[in-house]
């Protein structure tokens, strides 16, 4: 069973959300997503400073069976991506809700709130509904 | 792996099953209207003792001319060894070789494949081939845009000493893809591109540099300063070289103080005849950092469950029928044949006689220009350093001399009024170790009269 945290917001394509102190916000791919992926061998994020709109692919993930592209959940300029992972992809899977987090971003204005986020039990749905 | 095609009664097992009668069934969706039955213009097909006589006539209708022409294909002695195993049926063929278990042989020779041009360029990891040459360029462009993720503005500076043909190949296949392509002039007085024309780009947005060496002129260019000027201001820095010529000059990975970032070229000269235009392989190299951009196949060495070491396509995840529509190329095979021809006469050349090759096929230039430009009315356009070819400026048009010299069994080289008119009357000539002196005498005392001939015309 994947692991949900109910304090995150959450994408159908499996990122998720956490909202920051500082007004930023912290994306990652799910629980779910990184053992649907398998081991990771290579991250790529953002360049800080870019600006995406939401469902924008910004940041990419590979694993040994795979490659698959990750969405901004809002759209937002990048103010950070995660520099760990470019020699230490595992950290996705290893913990994909904290040290393994792949970019920051500084959300336009109203669109935190105005995004079409789901809540942790909405996301527990998707999965089942998936077969997860 | 033998080909062996299917019987008529195969095909007919395999239309039973489809649940059609014939294969031309399959394609009831084309209208009649769109068919063509016949083409005309298009000869009946040949048996292969007919298709023999027929090319054994064109090619005595060529003769057997001394060539001197170059221009980015080259003419090499090739040991008889090299096509003897090439052609061998575990070699022949070529096809990808997904299924590592069965493909250990095939899938080692690229590997070696890619480590000696790994060597041979001084960078850190080498594809399992391009198309050509040219392909290869503009893959190289492509790559540099994915690459350099500073760069917004999908611009590459180009000098106008590349290969014109690279030029228009990397033109062609990207600039539709939002690549834009700005040309630097050379200096006409010395054939190489000034770094000083540089300048002019100071503080803007480029995402690469090209630089080929030896450049279409045969000179030598400044690889260092422009290598330095490029890399100090985050631009990536494309080199485009001649694999024989990397047996002497400084390999793209050294060039200045960090080397290029990505590195290409026509590997023809590795033991590929000169045929009609092709099939040539190209080669393409980058620093490790970049490997993910990296388009093509890719072969690595690995250990299998048991400890063995053994060989497999690696790094899949960049090509399509993993990532798809992203990518990095929708290039989707190697030259297998011409890259096994090409490892087979590197082994055989060794960097030895890779040198020995390089060497002679200077120092046979060397007198080639030496011997030409005594020839009233003959001179050498550009002062300087130069490898295999050269340009010589004539007194009078090119075209009628070379159809004089033609006429006399001489291929007396390439005519750039039509790429660089600005040259005038400019010939590149070129000599590889194929030629002799005699061979070089004998264009000297032929040039002599077909000047004549065309001074009286």
């Amino acid at each position: 069973m994947s692991k949900v945290p109910a304090d995150l917001k959450y994408t159908k394509s499996h990122e998720w959300v956490r909202a920051l102190a500082d007004g930023t916000v912290e994306v990652g791919i799910t629980d779910h997503a990184q053992h649907a992926l398998g081991d990771l061998v290579f991250v790529e994020v953002p360049e800080a400073g870019r600006a995406v709109k939401a469902g924008e692919p910004c940041a990419v993930v590979e694993s040994v069976k795979a490659a698959s592209d990750v969405y901004a959940p809002l759209a937002g300029e990048v103010t950070g991506g995660n520099g760990r992972l470019g020699g230490e992809p595992q950290v996705v899977n290893s913990d994909p809700y904290g040290e393994g987090w792949l970019m920051r971003l500084k959300p336009v204005a109203g669109a935190l709130s105005g995004a079409a986020l789901l809540t942790a039990a909405e996301y527990q749905r998707v999965l089942e509904a998936e077969g997860g | 792996m033998a080909f062996i095609p299917h019987t008529q009664a195969d095909v007919a097992a395999m239309v039973d099953a489809i649940g059609v009668a014939r294969i031309e069934d399959l394609f009831d969706e084309i209208p009649q209207g769109l068919r063509i039955k016949s083409l005309a213009g298009v000869p009946t097909a040949l048996n292969e003792m007919e298709i023999g006589r027929l090319m054994s006539a064109r090619a005595r209708a060529d003769g057997a001319p001394l060539s001197f022409i170059g221009a980015g294909a080259y003419e090499h002695h090739i040991p008889a060894a090299v096509w003897g195993i090439t052609t061998r049926g575990e070699f022949y063929s070529a096809y990808t070789p997904y299924q590592a278990e069965a493909s250990q042989g095939t899938l080692q020779m690229i590997y070696e494949f890619q480590t000696m041009i790994a060597r041979l360029t001084g960078m850190e990891v080498a594809n399992a081939s391009m198309y050509d040459g040219a392909s290869a360029t503009a893959e190289a462009a492509l790559m540099a845009v994915r690459a350099n993720r500073k760069s917004k503005a999908a611009r590459i500076l180009v000098p106008a000493t590349v290969h014109p043909h690279y030029r228009r190949v990397a033109v062609t296949t990207a600039s539709n893809q939002g690549l834009k392509f700005e040309e630097l002039p050379y200096c006409t007085a010395e054939g190489i591109t000034p770094s000083a024309s540089l300048a002019r780009y100071e503080g803007q947005d480029i995402t690469a540099l090209m630089v080929q060496q030896p450049n279409f002129f045969g000179r030598l260019e400044d690889v260092d300063a422009l290598t330095d000027w490029a890399r100090a201001r985050a631009i990536l820095v494309i080199a485009i070289v001649n694999p024989t010529s990397l047996a002497l000059l400084k390999p793209p990975g050294e060039w200045g103080a960090r080397g290029a970032d990505i590195a290409v070229g026509e590997g023809q000269p590795l033991g590929v005849p000169l045929s009609s235009g092709g099939p040539y392989l190209g080669f393409m190299t980058a620093r490790m950092e970049h490997v993910r951009q990296l388009p093509g196949r890719i072969v690595g060495r690995t250990l299998d469950v048991a400890g063995r070491e053994g060989f497999t396509l690696t790094l899949q995840a960049r090509e399509q029928h993993i990532r798809r529509a992203k990518a990095t190329s929708n290039i989707c095979t190697n030259q297998g044949l011409a890259v096994t021809a090409a490892t087979i006469y590197m082994s055989l050349m060794g960097p030895q006689g890779l040198t020995r090759t390089a060497a002679a096929a200077h120092a046979r230039t060397r007198e080639l220009i030496a011997a030409l430009t005594r020839v009233p009315g003959v001179r050498l356009a550009f002062p300087g350093p130069y490898f295999h070819e050269a340009v010589l400026t004539l007194d009078r048009p090119v075209a009628p001399v070379l159809k004089s010299l033609s006429n006399r069994g001489i291929l007396g080289g390439l005519d750039l009024s039509g790429y660089f008119p600005e040259l005038g009357n400019a010939l590149l000539v070129c000599a590889t170790e194929t030629k002799t002196a005699a061979d070089v005498e004998r264009y000297r005392a032929q040039l002599t009269e077909a000047m004549q001939a065309a001074r009286a015309a």
